[in-house]
C-alpha cells in the first residue's frame, strides 16, 4: 500500500507531484479534503491536500512544496518507494454548489489545493473564472489543468515574466468590478489569502479560504490546529480546513505557523548536511 | 500447606525499587524497575489468604487476586499469571496504571492497620516475567464460528474485546485512527511509566492469536459504522476514547507554547518528540513551564516537561491537595522530581510577547466553599487576589471530552448530552442493532481498568449475540 507509482516535479523542482496508491482513500476523497502522510519510522505527520483522486483506478494525487525537512524528504522518495502511513480522507469537503459566476484564485502551491475545487464548481453548473498566480514564470504550476477546470483563466507573475504583471488580487479586483459574483474561494500562501478578503470584504462577497494550521492528527483530538474564526476557537482539521475568509483572524494563524521556526530549521539544517554526506 | 508453615513474623510492604528522583527526572526511562523473583515472593507472603478477601471487591474486573498471590509465594510464576488473564488480558498495564489506593489495595484487609499487600506490584512482576522469559505459548483457541467482528479504536476498551472474541473463535479486525494502536496506552501515558514495548508485544500476542489490525482508518471518514456492516461485519464494538482536548476559554489561549494535554503528550509519546531532531516532529521545550489540572494527564505533562528540560514546572490547580485526582504514586513521583504544586490557583488569563508566545499568565488565588455536585468543595475565588505568574510553555490538562468525529456521523447512535454513548451498563449494547460501545466514550474519561471491565462486559454480550441473536 502507498507506493508511489508517478513522481514529476515541477516549478524548477521546487514542487512535486507524487501519485499514490491508495484505494480505500481514493473511493472516498471529494474535493477541499486533505491526508495526513508519514514516510518512515521517525517521520513527522504531514498534512497536504488531495490535488487528484482516482476512485477507480484507486489512486491519490498531492503536490507539495518543499519548504522544510520533512517535504525535502519527501522529495527523496522515487517512484516505487513507500509511504509508510496515510491517512485520510480528512476535513470537510467543499461544499459545491451551483451560484452563478465564482471566482477561484490560487497563488503558489494553493493552486493544486484549488485545482479539484475548481473543477468541482464547474461541474455543477457555475460560471468559473480562474486566477492562478506565482512569484515568477518558473514557478507556475497546473496551468493546463486550471484552463481546463474553468471557463476563463487569468494568470499572473509578480515579476512579469509571464501574463499579467502583479498580484492575483489586482486581477480579482477587476473581475469583482466587472461581473455579478457569488463567491470567490481563495487558496495560497496566508498573506494571499488575506489580501484576497481585504479585496473581496469591499464588494461584499463571500470568500472561502483553505487553512494551512500546524496539525498532528488531524481527527479534532489534540487542538493544535486551532484557529479563531469569528471570535471562536475552531479545529481547522476537522470544523475546517475551509472557513469563511472574512471571519480569520490571518494574524493569529501567521504567528502560530512560526511556532517551530527555530526546529525546522535545525531539522532542515541537519537533514541538507547528511544528504550531502551522502 | 504452605501458608501453615509460615510463622507470623512481619513483613513490612517491599517496596519496589525506582530510578533516583536526581537521575529520572531527566530521562525516558521507566522509573519503578521491578521487583526480583525473591522480593516478590516475600511481598506475596505478606497476604494472609482471606477467607472472603475484600480486595477482590475492589478490583473492577474481580481478579482472583489471593489465588495470584499464592502462586507467585509457591514460585509458580506461569501458573500465577494465567490466573490473572482469566480476568484481565493486560496485568503489566494494570499493575503499573490502576490506582490500586482507590481499588484492590484501598480495601486490602491489610490496609486498615498498615500497609496493603502490593497487588499492583505483583501483579506487575509476574506479567513481566512472562513477557520476557515465558513461553509465549497460545492460549487455546475455540473453532473459527465464521462471524466478523469489527472494533473501532485499540485503547485498553476495544483490545480487550478482541482479545475475548478472537478466543472464542470470531474473526476479529481493530481499526485504528493512528498510525500506531494503543491508545492512550501509546500517545498518552509516557514512556517512564508505561513502556510502549509492554503495549506493542500486547498488540503481538493478539495479532499471533489472529486478531487483524489495521492502522491509519478513521472510521467515520474512510469508511463508516453502517459500511462496516453492510461489508459483512456481524457485530461492531465503538471503544474511541474521549478524544477531544478541554481547554479553559480564557484569553490568550491560542498563544504559541500552550499545549492541550493531548497534543503535548502525542508529540512526545506517540511521535517521539523528546528524541528530536532524531524523529522529526518537534516539541517546545519550556523552562519555565505551568501545567493546570491535577490528574494523572497533568502529572504525566508535568514530569515529561521536566524530563524535557525545564528548570521550573509548576502544577497550577484551583483545589487543593486533597481534591487532587491523580494516583497517589504520580503526586508522589512529581514531587520527588521537583514539580511545584501551586494550590487553590486558578489562571484568568495568558499573556504574550509581540510574536504571540506565551510570557506568562494571571492567575486568582481560591478558597474551598460547599461541596458541588461531585461532592468536592468548590473553589471560589478570592476577590482582589489577582496575580502574575511568569511561564514560556503551558500545557491545559483539564480534562477531555467526547470526539463527534465517528459518534455523529452514525445514524441511529443516541448519545447523551455531553455526547458519550448510551449504553446498557450490563451489556454495552447501544441503541443501533449490531452495535456496541465501551470505555472512555461511554463513561467520559476513565480508567484503564473500567475501559477494559467495560470491554469484557461487552464482548459476553457480544458473543452471545454471534451465538443465539440480538
Ligand atoms: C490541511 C492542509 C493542507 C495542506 N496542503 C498542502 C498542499 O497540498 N501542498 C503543499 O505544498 N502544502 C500543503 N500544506 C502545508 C504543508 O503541510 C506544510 O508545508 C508541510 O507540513 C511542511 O513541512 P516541512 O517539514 O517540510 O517543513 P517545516 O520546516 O517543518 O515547516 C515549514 C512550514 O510548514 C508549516 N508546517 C510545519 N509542520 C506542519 C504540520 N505538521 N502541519 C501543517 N503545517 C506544518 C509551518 O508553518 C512551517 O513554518 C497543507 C497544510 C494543511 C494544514
Ligand atoms: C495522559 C493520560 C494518563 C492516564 N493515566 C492513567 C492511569 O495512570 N491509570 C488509569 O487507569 N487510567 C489512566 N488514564 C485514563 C485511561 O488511559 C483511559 O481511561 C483509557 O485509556 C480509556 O480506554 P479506551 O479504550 O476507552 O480509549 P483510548 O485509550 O482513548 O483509545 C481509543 C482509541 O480509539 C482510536 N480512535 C478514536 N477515534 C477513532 C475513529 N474514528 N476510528 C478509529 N479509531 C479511533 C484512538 O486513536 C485511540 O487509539 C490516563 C489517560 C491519559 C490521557
Ligand atoms: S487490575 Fe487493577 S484493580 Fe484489579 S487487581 Fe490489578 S491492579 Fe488491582
Ligand atoms: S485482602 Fe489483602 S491480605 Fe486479604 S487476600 Fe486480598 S490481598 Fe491478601
Ligand atoms: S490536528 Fe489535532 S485537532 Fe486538528
Amino acid at each position: 500500500m502507498f507506493e508511489i507509482l508517478k513522481r514529476q516535479e515541477m516549478a524548477d523542482g521546487t514542487v512535486v507531484l507524487n501519485e499514490i496508491s491508495a484505494p480505500l482513500i481514493a473511493k472516498k476523497a471529494k474535493p477541499g479534503q486533505f491526508v495526513i502522510l508519514k514516510a518512515n519510522e521517525t517521520g513527522e505527520r504531514i498534512p497536504l491536500t488531495m490535488a487528484e483522486a482516482d476512485p477507480k483506478k484507486g489512486i491519490i494525487t498531492i503536490i507539495y512544496q518543499i519548504v522544510g525537512k520533512s517535504t525535502a524528504l519527501f522529495k527523496s522518495l522515487q517512484v516505487g518507494d513507500k509511504f509508510q502511513d496515510i491517512i485520510g480522507p480528512l476535513g470537510k469537503p467543499t461544499h459545491l454548489e451551483k451560484m452563478g459566476t465564482v471566482v477561484c484564485v490560487g497563488g503558489g502551491t494553493g493552486v493544486a489545493v484549488m485545482h479539484p475545487i475548481t473543477r468541482g464548481l464547474k461541474e455543477v453548473g457555475n460560471n468559473v473564472i480562474a486566477i492562478i498566480g506565482a512569484r515568477t514564470k518558473d514557478l507556475l504550476i497546473l496551468e493546463d489543468k486550471m484552463a481546463a477546470a474553468s471557463h476563463e483563466l487569468h494568470v499572473c507573475t509578480d515579476d512579469g515574466s509571464y501574463g499579467h504583471h502583479g498580484f492575483v488580487t489586482d486581477v480579482l479586483k477587476e473581475v469583482l468590478e466587472k461581473e455579478d459574483v457569488k463567491l470567490v474561494v481563495g487558496i495560497g500562501p496566508v498573506p494571499m489569502m488575506k489580501f484576497v478578503c481585504k479585496v473581496t470584504e469591499q464588494f461584499k462577497v463571500k470568500t472561502l479560504v483553505s487553512l494551512n494550521a500546524i496539525m498532528v492528527d488531524g481527527t479534532g483530538m489534540c487542538g493544535c490546529c486551532r484557529v479563531s474564526v469569528g471570535g471562536k476557537t475552531q479545529f481547522a482539521c476537522v470544523d475546517g480546513p475551509e472557513f469563511d475568509g472574512h471571519d480569520v483572524d490571518f494574524e493569529e494563524l501567521m504567528q502560530r505557523l512560526q511556532a517551530y521556526t527555530a526546529e525546522e530549521a535545525a531539522a532542515y539544517g541537519k537533514y541538507k548536511g547528511e544528504c550531502k554526506l551522502a | 500447606m504452605a501458608e501453615k508453615k509460615v510463622k507470623k513474623e512481619k513483613i513490612p510492604r517491599q517496596p519496589m525499587p525506582e530510578q533516583e528522583p536526581d537521575v529520572r527526572r531527566r530521562n525516558f526511562k521507566e522509573v519503578p524497575l521491578g521487583y526480583s523473583k525473591e522480593l516478590a515472593m516475600k511481598e506475596a507472603e505478606r497476604c494472609i489468604q482471606c477467607k472472603k478477601p475484600t480486595c477482590v471487591s475492589g478490583c473492577p474486573v474481580s481478579i482472583d487476586i489471593p489465588a495470584f498471590i499464592k502462586l507467585i509465594k509457591e514460585g509458580e510464576f506461569t501458573k500465577s499469571v494465567r490466573k490473572i488473564w482469566e480476568k484481565n488480558g493486560l496485568p503489566a498495564v494494570c499493575g503499573r496504571v490502576c490506582p490500586q489506593e482507590d481499588q484492590c489495595e484501598g480495601v486490602c484487609i491489610l490496609a486498615k492497620k498498615g500497609e496493603p499487600v502490593a497487588i499492583g506490584n505483583l501483579e506487575r512482576f509476574v506479567a513481566d516475567l512472562e513477557r520476557e522469559q515465558g513461553s509465549g505459548e497460545l492460549p487455546p483457541k475455540a473453532k473459527p464460528t465464521g462471524k466478523r467482528v469489527a472494533v473501532v479504536g485499540s485503547g485498553p476498551s476495544g483490545l480487550t474485546v478482541a482479545g475475548d472474541l478472537t478466543l472464542k473463535g470470531h474473526d476479529v479486525t481493530i481499526f485504528e485512527a493512528f498510525h500506531k494502536p494503543g491508545g492512550v496506552l501509546v500517545y498518552g501515558i509516557p514512556e517512564f511509566r508505561l513502556p510502549k514495548e509492554i503495549v506493542f508485544s500486547e498488540v503481538n500476542f493478539l495479532e499471533r492469536l489472529g486478531a487483524k489490525l489495521e492502522c491509519n482508518t478513521v472510521v467515520g471518514r474512510i469508511v463508516s459504522i453502517d459500511e462496516l456492516l453492510e461489508q459483512g461485519y456481524d457485530a461492531v464494538y465503538i471503544g474511541v476514547g474521549a478524544g477531544l482536548p478541554r481547554f479553559m476559554n480564557i484569553p490568550g489561549e491560542n498563544l504559541i507554547g500552550i499545549y492541550s494535554a493531548n497534543e503535548y503528550l502525542t508529540r512526545s509519546n506517540l511521535m517521539k518528540a523528546y528524541l528530536f531532531p532524531e524523529y522529526d516532529t518537534p516539541i517546545a521545550k519550556g523552562k519555565n513551564v505551568a501545567v493546570f489540572g491535577a490528574g494523572n494527564v497533568a502529572m504525566d505533562s508535568a514530569r515529561t516537561a521536566m524530563r524535557l528540560g525545564a528548570d521550573v514546572v509548576r502544577i497550577v490547580y484551583r483545589r487543593s491537595r486533597e481534591e487532587m485526582p491523580a494516583r497517589a504514586a504520580e503526586i508522589h513521583h512529581a514531587g520527588e522530581e521537583g514539580i511545584e504544586f501551586y494550590l487553590l490557583t486558578a489562571p484568568t488569563k495568558f499573556i504574550g510577547d509581540e510574536n504571540g508566545r506565551i510570557t506568562g499568565m494571571e492567575c486568582l488565588k481560591m478558597e474551598l466553599g460547599e461541596p458541588d455536585e461531585s461532592g468536592r468543595r468548590r473553589p471560589v475565588p478570592i476577590k482582589g487576589s489577582e496575580f502574575q505568574l511568569e511561564c514560556d510553555m503551558a500545557v491545559i490538562a483539564v480534562g477531555a471530552g467526547s470526539n463527534p468525529l465517528l459518534t455523529q456521523s452514525t445514524e441511529g447512535l443516541e448519545l447523551n448530552r455531553w455526547g458519550y454513548v448510551i449504553t446498557d451498563p450490563e451489556t454495552g449494547k447501544t441503541t443501533k442493532k449490531g452495535v456496541w460501545a465501551g470505555g472512555d466514550i461511554v463513561t467520559g474519561s476513565a480508567t484503564v481498568i473500567l475501559a477494559m471491565g467495560a470491554g469484557r462486559a461487552a464482548s459476553d454480550s457480544i458473543h452471545q449475540y454471534l451465538t443465539w441473536g440480538w
